[in-house]
């Protein structure tokens, strides 16, 4: 099902990630996603996150759905060209998968293989004008395409808690002129950013789902202050998982911290995106926690 | 502007050692930064165990019906050698390797492109020759040179306290470009129509 439909229903809508493994087993992962993200409304699938080789995103989008899941296709535009990344928009649609995330990607020198080529023809804003292009009946190139075109619900990114929130603004407003109809943001752990973000971002008038980390540590959340883009947890919220290494490691703390964000945030928004990061299995809790 | 850097030893080694080798240098193209020093002090090891033919030393090794009627002066020289090792920029190794088209010819440099043009003093400012200038769009500054993704429509999530996610000694491309246009009260620049990079331009000249 595409999750626009359920935004245009007035959902508050639930979805949460899993990342491929480096190998070709995923019983596990699917058991899990089974098991605890039955209650959400999608699951994202990260397409080689954070540059680090795994396995492949549409793949892994074709498994969940078979097990009744509803999955994201996320495409990065770093690891493929645009003839790649049409193909696998075109694959998604014979698998039957309705929902996709373009994102630009991180950089390849960021992750296993720094040595690799770093693609990106395209970026988010290209990606998602090709997707618009495709449901049209036509490609990038021109040529038309033969029968159906695709139908896709396209979803994007932007990160609310960036030091440059205007540049992100901006970059927000040209993807949804390319055709976004949905937004996942970054990770919050700052609500009044997020608040504020929103005031600004209501004008485009489409969908955002916060994005939300269950903190697993303080040395997590340090290490996510020093090297992850547009994440700043604050001073308190350190100390409260340091307070109680146990509660925290227990996951409790956590998930007390993240239901607290979402709480805060979802006046403003119309959804929250979970990356659960490996705790999948506290993805209910944190939900009936935040009284989803 | 291209600037050559000698070939590490141990790349270098493998391909004469115990051989004997003619040498080609290419010096005083105004494009081109030669390792001259080094160059010579890796030579002179080589003369000194008695492995070179032959040397030559001269400009725009490039040039190909000049350097056929050099070559044909050391003919001699090159026929004595193994392989023909050339010191110059990748342009020039290929010239002297589809002259010498027998012989085995191999690169005693890397060549990497260095901002600025000729003429011009190498400076901060970036422009890798793409074939559709950006810089109208986006207030002066480069987005192929100056975004570690060359991103045309606008800054990525990487940028951490204004600084790329690749090279946190480099300021985010975007996040000057955003500057730069909100300065000149040309923010409605960013709102043109979605850019598409046009990887074929340079077929079309």
């Amino acid at each position: 099902m595409k999750i626009t439909e359920l935004f245009e229903r007035g959902e508050f809508v639930v979805s949460a990630e899993v990342g491929p493994p480096k190998g070709f087993h995923v019983e596990h992962l699917l058991e899990e996603a089974k098991t605890y993200l039955k209650g959400v409304h999608a699951v994202n699938v990260t397409d080689n996150q954070s540059s680090v080789m795994r396995l492949g995103s549409l793949a892994m989008c074709k498994a969940l759905k078979d097990e009744g899941l509803n999955p994201i296709f996320q495409l990065a535009c770093r690891d493929r060209n645009r003839i790649a990344l049409e193909s696998d928009l075109l694959s998604a649609a014979m698998f039957g998968i309705e929902n996709i995330l373009c994102l630009t990607g991180d950089h390849t020198k960021m992750g296993d293989h720094p040595q690799a080529k770093p693609v990106f023809d395209l970026d988010s804003v290209s990606l998602l004008h090709t997707v618009s292009k495709l449901e049209e009946g036509e490609d990038l190139g021109g040529n038309k395409l033969v029968g159906e075109p695709p139908k896709f619900a396209k979803g994007a990114v932007v990160s609310p808690c960036s030091d440059s929130v205007d540049a992100q603004l901006a970059k927000m407003e040209r993807k949804v002129a390319a055709g976004a109809e949905y937004f996942q943001t970054q990770a919050v752990f700052e609500p009044e950013k997020f608040i504020k973000f929103m005031e600004k971002a209501k004008q485009f008038g489409k969908p955002v789902q916060v994005g939300i980390i269950i903190p697993k540590s303080a040395g997590m959340v340090r290490f996510m202050n020093n090297n992850v883009a547009g994440i700043h947890v604050p001073d308190e919220m350190i100390e409260e998982l340091k307070k109680d290494p146990e509660k925290a490691k227990a996951g409790i703390t956590g998930v007390e911290i993240a239901a607290r964000i979402i709480k805060e945030c979802k006046p403003y928004c119309q959804g929250v995106h979970i990356m659960a990061l490996g705790w999948e299995s506290k993805v209910p809790e944190l939900l009936k926690a935040a009284g989803i | 502007m291209l600037i050559t850097e000698l070939k590490a030893r141990e790349a270098l080694m493998p391909l004469v050692e115990g051989k004997k080798v003619f040498i080609i240098n290419c010096e005083g193209c105004k494009e081109v930064h030669f390792p001259g020093k080094e160059a010579r002090e890796f030579q002179k090891e080589l003369a000194d165990a008695g492995c070179v033919t032959g040397t030559i030393t001269t400009d725009y090794i490039c040039n190909p019906e000049n350097m056929e009627l050099r070559l044909q002066n050391h003919m001699e020289e090159i026929k004595a050698a193994d392989a023909v090792l050339v010191f110059s920029c990748g342009v020039g190794v290929q010239t002297i390797a589809n002259y010498l088209e027998d012989k085995k010819v191999y690169a005693g440099c890397d060549t990497y492109p260095l901002p600025g043009f000729q003429g011009v003093t190498p400076l901060e400012y970036k422009c890798d020759q793409c074939g559709e200038c950006y810089l109208n769009l986006t207030g002066g500054i480069c987005p192929i040179t100056a975004c570690s993704k060359s991103l045309v429509n606008g800054q990525c999530g990487g940028s951490k306290d204004g600084m790329c996610e690749v090279d946190n000694t480099m300021e985010c491309g975007w996040e000057r470009i955003y500057r730069r246009l909100a300065q000149l009260g040309r923010l409605d620049v960013l709102k043109c129509p979605t850019q598409i990079r046009n990887f074929a331009t340079d077929d079309e000249i």
